[in-house]
């Protein structure tokens, strides 16, 4: 996979709400597939099936432990993802604390004062 | 200090392969907030650049058929872009939609820029706070990315890098 097509993976992943409440579950601790389908009104199949297009994102993997076989969330996909949007939040978030001083400034008429220091 | 108000920072996501989605409230009545996006003395204001670079460029003509163009210009080399295109519905100060086509400028293009971004603009009040809401349409998947991607940079200076080079450096074969 190439880093986009793998973005696109981790994206496409996140886009299904059982699949995030899934990765919900993991980020408070490991959990069998029985465990992560309690919570859920679907077959264990229909879970399963969800975690392998998790685990084809690399955003869990499937662990040995004796004879269970518990999933854990891997975390550097995720972090890689919101990295992405994170810095694009940025650079919208510098121009809209711009903004929020424009606008106290139309709302006071008082001379602008350079309070927000943004890198 | 701002006092405690829902969305004070911007909230971005992601809601269709081709899209970005944009939420950010404002402690001001929205004619204000319209106007701060209508009128080009106040746009040039906040609509910032990467760190360094001004707005020499910003004409507005903000009526439905009406043309607009912005440029930002680097102090230290001279170096420009930017974005033009057209307002194609102008409801004030609800809601406007806009045609955005990347200007490259002096740089380097790394996109296909031949269709233009549509961007839905909505202005809503509700008890002195205003939320704005951006949704951008991109003509793909690939140009919205590319679109994030240069946000990320957060310096056009750099060019505008292909997201498979940004991340060219963990991905080891």
């Amino acid at each position: 996979m190439t880093p986009s097509e793998r973005l696109d993976a981790t994206f496409a992943a996140l886009a299904d709400p059982t699949r995030r409440a899934i990765l919900a579950r993991l980020a408070e601790g490991e959990a069998t597939v029985a465990e992560l389908t309690l919570p859920f009104a679907m077959s264990q199949p229909a879970i399963s099936k969800h975690l392998k297009v998790l685990e084809r994102a690399g955003l869990i993997i499937t662990t040995e432990s004796g004879q269970r076989r518990p999933r854990t969330i891997e975390a550097a996909p995720l972090a890689e993802a919101n990295a992405w949007l994170e810095h694009y939040r940025q650079l919208w978030e510098r121009r809209y604390s711009a903004l929020d001083d424009l606008l106290v400034q139309l709302q006071t008429n008082t001379p602008p004062k350079s309070k927000r220091k943004r890198h | 200090m701002t006092t405690a108000i829902l969305n004070t920072a911007a909230n971005v996501s992601l809601p269709s392969d081709t899209e970005v989605r944009v939420l950010r409230d404002f402690k001001a009545p929205r004619t204000l907030v319209w106007d701060a996006h209508t009128k080009p003395e106040l746009v040039r204001r906040w609509m910032l650049g990467p760190p360094g670079w001004s707005m020499p460029v910003c004409d507005m003509d903000v009526r439905p058929g009406g043309k607009y163009r912005w440029r930002w210009r680097s102090d230290e080399n001279g170096a420009e872009f930017g974005f033009f295109g057209e307002f194609r519905e102008v409801d004030a100060p609800a809601r406007m939609v806009h045609a955005e086509h990347y200007d490259p400028g002096t740089m380097t293009p790394d996109m296909d820029t031949s269709a233009p971004a549509i961007i839905h603009t909505t202005f809503s009040e509700q008890n002195g706070v205003t939320t704005l809401e951006l949704v951008m349409k991109f003509a793909s998947k690939e140009i919205r990315d590319t679109a994030v991607a240069t946000g990320m940079t957060d310096g056009m200076e750099m060019g505008y890098k292909r997201l498979d080079t940004l991340f060219a450096d963990e991905h080891a074969g």
